[in-house]
C-alpha cells in the first residue's frame, strides 16, 4: 500500500479543505445473534434504506432458507452455524481495539514490515484505535469530489440506495440474482456494506478506484456487496483488497460483486485477497464464499478479472463473464496460492451468448504444505454464438509432496464455429531448480519467491503497477516455510 | 584456498566418494578427469552443499572456514560458484532479474550495498559481449528454450557477473561446438588470477587444450588415484583410463 499512501497524501494536499466525510454512526449497536426477518428489518432500518430494498432483502432471505449450502466444491470444512453469527454490529469502540501496535500480534507486524508498510498505515490495518481513520474519511471525500466533476459516482452501496435509487433498482441483482446461489442469497438478505460505482457515458475514469479509500466503515469484509456500472464507451479500473493482511473477527465472508458493462465499455477489476488464512495447524482463518459476475451487455464491451488469492482458509470463488454483446471480451487472470491447510476451489465461467465473443482464462494455482488447490472452470458456447473463441491455460505448481492440485474444466459447445483451446500443466518446484538458485546465492525463501513469481508472470503483469510490486512480495511471504 | 580431507559422501545410502583428498591453492587451475560414475559431479555438489549429498566423514575447508556447516547459498556468499553440467530452466524469470537477485543476495551476505541498477546494466552488457551472447538473451527466461551450448555460455555469463573466488566447472565443455568451446574457454581464462582458483571437471582432454591446468587428477571409484600436470591429461587421451589400469566400468 506504499504507493497508495503516497496517492493519499497527494490527494490530501490537494484538497485538505474537505473535512466533512461519510456520515458515521458511532453508537454501539448490535443486532441479536442469528438471522430472521426482524434482523433483516433492523439492518435495513439502520441503513435508512428505502422500502423496496427491504422487500428485496426479505425475498432473498425467504429464498435462502429453502436453499442448501452447496457441497460440490473440493473443500472440506465444518459448515458454519448461520444462527450463531451476528449479522449487524456497529464498529468497535476504541476501548475494544488495540491501543497501540504493542498489543498487536507480532507475527502480523513482521509481515507488515516485510511488505514495507509505514507505521501509520500498520496502525490502520491492525485496527489500532487512532484518528488516522478520519484522515482517510477526508481523503475519500476529496477523491469523490474529483470524480464528481467527471460525473463518476463512487460511494457506499447504502448511500447509493438512498441517493441513486433508479440506478440501484435497475441494476442491483441484475447480474447476480438474489437467489442465484446459497451464499449470494445470504448476501442479498444481509449485506451491510459495499461499494457502488457508476461511470457515465464516454467517461474514462481519471484514477484507479480503490476500496482502500472506503475503509472507514468497519466490518467491510463480511457481507460486502459491490455494484459497478460502466455506461457506454466508458472505462474504469477498480482495485479491491490490499496486499497487507487485515485483521478481521468474522470468520464467514460472503461477498457479491456485480458488474454491468454497456456498449463499447471496459472494466478492469483487480483483487488481492489476503484475509487471514489460519495458523500453521489449520486453526482459524476466514471462510471466503464469493460470487463475482460481470455482464458484458454492450457490443464490443470488455471485462477483465485479475485476482491474486493468497489468503483465507477456504476460498470458493468463480469470477465470471456473461458475454452477451456481440464482440464482447472476457478475461480471467488468476493466481491462487494455498499453503499449510488452506483450501481453494476457484476458477471462472465464460458464457458466450453473443457472436464473435472471445474469452481468455489464465489460471495459476500454487499449492504448498498440506493445501488443496482446485481450478474449476466452465466455458459455455450457446447456439447463436457464432465465431467465438476461448483460450484456457491452467497451470499448477506443487511445492512439497503433501499438497494437491486439481483441474476441473467444463467445456460445452453448442455452436460448431467455436474455437476452444485448453492447456493444462502440473509441475513441481524441483530440487534442481532450488539448488540452482541457492548456488547463485539466493536463500530458500528468495528462491521460492523467484520461481513462483516466474510461474505467475503472465498473471502478475496484468495487475496495475500499484499492486504489482507488493503482490510479488506477497507471493513469497505467503509461501514462507513451505520448503526446507 | 580449498582443502578437502578424507571426504566420504553418500547419496541415497550409496557410498560415492570414499576418502578423497584435494588441495587447491590460490592462483591454481586444477582439472579432475575420470570415467563415468567415478564421483566427479558428486564432488562438485558436496563442495557446493547440495541437499541429499551426505558427508559421512572428512572435511572441506575453504579460506580457513569449515564450509560443511554452511548452507548452499552461504557457500555461494563465501565465493564458491558452480557451473552446472545441466543448467536448470526457470520459466518466467529473466536472466537479468535472476542475476540481479543473485548478485544482491551475495552482496547482502557479505554486508555490502546492493549494486546500482545502472552499474548492473553496464556490467552485464559488457560480460555478455565478452562471451558473444546476444543481449536479447538476457531478457529471456533463465535457460528456457536455450540450446545446450547457449546454456553453457549463460553459465559463463553468470560466472563473470558473480566474479567468484573459486569456481567449479562441471563438464562445462560438453555440448559445445569448437567455436563455442573457444569462447567459453576464454571466459574461464579471464577468471585466472593469483587470488582465484578454478576446478575444471571434464570427461575429455579437449577443453584442457584451451584452459591449461596446473594440475590434473584422475578420479576413480570415489578416490583420486593419480595426480600430475597437464601431461597426465594427454596420456589419458592417448591410452584411455585402461592405460592407467583403471577399469572404466568398475565404478
Amino acid at each position: 500500500m506504499v504507493s497508495t499512501l503516497e496517492t493519499r497524501q497527494t490527494v490530501e494536499k490537494v484538497g485538505s479543505d474537505y473535512k466533512y466525510g461519510f456520515v458515521t454512526d458511532i453508537e454501539m449497536v448490535k443486532a441479536p445473534k442469528g438471522l430472521n426477518e426482524d434482523v433483516i428489518g433492523f439492518i435495513s432500518a439502520k441503513k435508512q434504506e428505502p422500502e423496496w430494498l427491504l422487500d428485496w432483502r426479505l425475498k432473498a432471505y425467504r429464498k435462502w432458507i429453502t436453499m442448501e449450502e452447496p457441497d460440490w466444491a473440493l473443500l472440506e470444512y465444518e459448515k458454519p452455524d448461520f444462527q450463531d453469527i451476528y449479522y449487524y454490529a456497529a464498529p468497535k469502540s476504541a476501548d475494544d481495539r488495540p491501543k497501540s501496535l504493542d498489543e498487536v500480534d507480532p507475527e502480523l507486524l513482521r509481515t507488515y514490515e516485510k511488505l514495507g508498510i509505514s507505521l501509520q498505515e500498520q496502525e490502520v490495518l491492525a485496527g489500532v484505535a487512532v484518528d488516522v481513520v478520519f484522515d482517510s474519511v477526508s481523503v475519500a471525500t476529496t477523491f469523490r469530489e474529483t470524480l464528481k466533476k467527471k460525473g463518476v459516482i463512487f460511494c457506499s452501496i447504502s448511500e447509493a440506495a438512498r441517493e441513486y435509487p433508479d440506478l440501484m433498482r435497475k441494476y442491483l441483482g441484475s447480474v447476480v440474482p438474489a437467489a442465484d446461489n446459497f451464499y449470494a442469497a445470504l448476501n442479498s438478505a444481509v449485506f451491510t456494506d459495499g461499494t457502488f460505482v457508476y461511470i457515465p457515458k464516454g467517461v474514462r475514469c481519471p484514477m484507479e478506484l480503490s476500496t482502500y479509500f472506503r475503509i472507514n466503515e468497519a466490518n467491510t469484509g463480511q457481507f460486502e456487496r459491490t455494484l459497478i456500472i460502466a455506461d457506454d464507451e466508458s472505462y474504469v479500473s477498480y482495485l479491491e483488497g490490499c496486499t497487507a493482511p487485515m485483521r478481521d473477527e468474522n470468520q464467514l465472508h460472503a461477498a457479491v460483486v456485480e458488474i454491468v458493462v454497456l456498449e463499447e465499455a471496459e472494466v478492469k477489476y483487480s483483487t488481492v485477497q489476503n484475509w487471514y488464512p489460519g495458523d500453521k495447524d489449520g486453526k482459524g482463518g476466514i471462510y471466503n464464499f464469493v460470487t463475482k459476475r460481470a455482464a458484458c451487455r454492450g457490443t464490443n464491451s470488455k471485462v477483465s478479472w485479475t485476482q491474486v488469492e493468497t489468503g483465507s482458509a477456504i476460498t470458493w470463488k468463480y469470477p465470471s463473464c456473461i458475454l452477451q454483446g456481440d464482440g464482447s471480451i472476457g478475461e480471467f487472470y488468476s493466481v491462487a496460492i494455498t499453503n499449510n491447510y488452506q483450501q481453494a476451489d476457484t476458477g471462472t465461467k465464460m458464457i458466450h451468448i453473443g457472436k464473435n465473443t472471445s474469452s481468455t482464462i489464465i489460471s495459476k494455482g500454487i499449492s504448498a504444505g498440506k493445501a488443496q488447490n482446485t481450478y474449476r472452470g466452465l466455458v459455455r458456447i450457446l447456439p447463436n454464438a457464432e465465431n467465438t473463441r476461448n483460450f484456457t491455460q491452467c497451470d499448477s505448481l506443487l511445492i512439497g509432496d503433501e499438497c494437491g492440485a486439481h483441474t476441473v474444466p467444463f467445456i460445452e459447445t453448442k455452436n460448431p464455429t467455436a474455437q476452444v483451446e485448453h492447456e493444462a500443466t502440473t509441475s513441481k518446484i524441483s530440487e534442481e531448480q532450488l539448488f540452482y538458485c541457492l548456488q547463485r546465492g539466493l536463500d530458500v525463501e528468495e528462491s521460492v519467491s523467484l520461481i513462483v513469481n516466474g510461474f505467475c508472470k503472465e498473471v502478475m503483469q496484468q495487475l496495475p503497477m500499484e499492486f504489482a510490486v507488493e503482490a510479488q512480495k506477497l507471493l513469497g511471504i505467503s509461501l514462507e516455510g513451505s520448503v526446507g | 584456498m580449498l582443502e578437502i580431507k578424507n571426504l566420504h559422501v553418500e547419496v541415497d545410502g550409496k557410498k560415492i566418494l570414499k576418502g578423497l583428498n584435494l588441495k587447491i591453492n590460490a592462483g591454481e587451475v586444477h582439472a579432475i578427469m575420470g570415467p563415468n560414475g567415478a564421483g566427479k559431479s558428486t564432488l562438485s555438489y558436496a563442495i557446493c552443499g547440495k541437499e541429499g549429498y551426505k558427508i559421512t566423514e572428512g572435511s572441506i575447508i575453504f579460506k580457513g572456514k569449515n564450509i560443511l556447516e554452511l548452507e548452499a547459498n552461504e557457500r555461494a556468499g563465501e565465493g564458491i560458484f558452480l557451473g552446472f553440467q545441466y543448467p536448470v530452466e526457470i520459466p518466467g524469470v529473466s536472466n537479468m532479474n535472476f542475476l540481479k537477485a543473485a548478485i544482491n543476495s551475495i552482496r547482502k551476505y557479505r554486508g555490502e550495498k546492493e549494486m546500482a541498477a545502472v552499474d548492473f546494466l553496464k556490467l552485464i552488457r559488457a560480460k555478455a559481449a565478452e562471451l558473444e551472447m546476444d543481449p536479447e538473451m538476457l531478457k529471456r527466461a533463465v535457460n528456457v528454450g536455450f540450446s545446450g551450448g547457449e546454456k553453457k555460455r549463460n553459465e559463463m555469463v553468470q560466472m563473470a557477473m558473480i566474479d567468484p573466488v573459486f569456481s567449479v566447472l562441471d563438464e562445462t565443455d560438453s555440448g559445445l561446438d569448437i567455436d563455442a568451446l573457444r569462447i567459453v574457454a576464454d571466459g574461464i581464462n579471464r577468471m585466472r588470477n593469483p587470488e582465484k582458483a578454478i576446478l575444471v571437471i571434464t570427461h575429455y582432454q579437449r577443453l584442457l587444450d584451451y584452459v591449461v591446468p596446473d594440475f590434473v587428477h584422475v578420479l576413480s571409484n570415489g578416490k583420486i588415484v593419480k595426480s600430475g600436470d597437464k601431461e597426465l591429461a594427454h596420456q589419458l587421451e592417448k591410452d584411455g583410463y585402461a592405460g592407467l589400469g583403471i577399469d572404466e566400468n568398475a565404478a
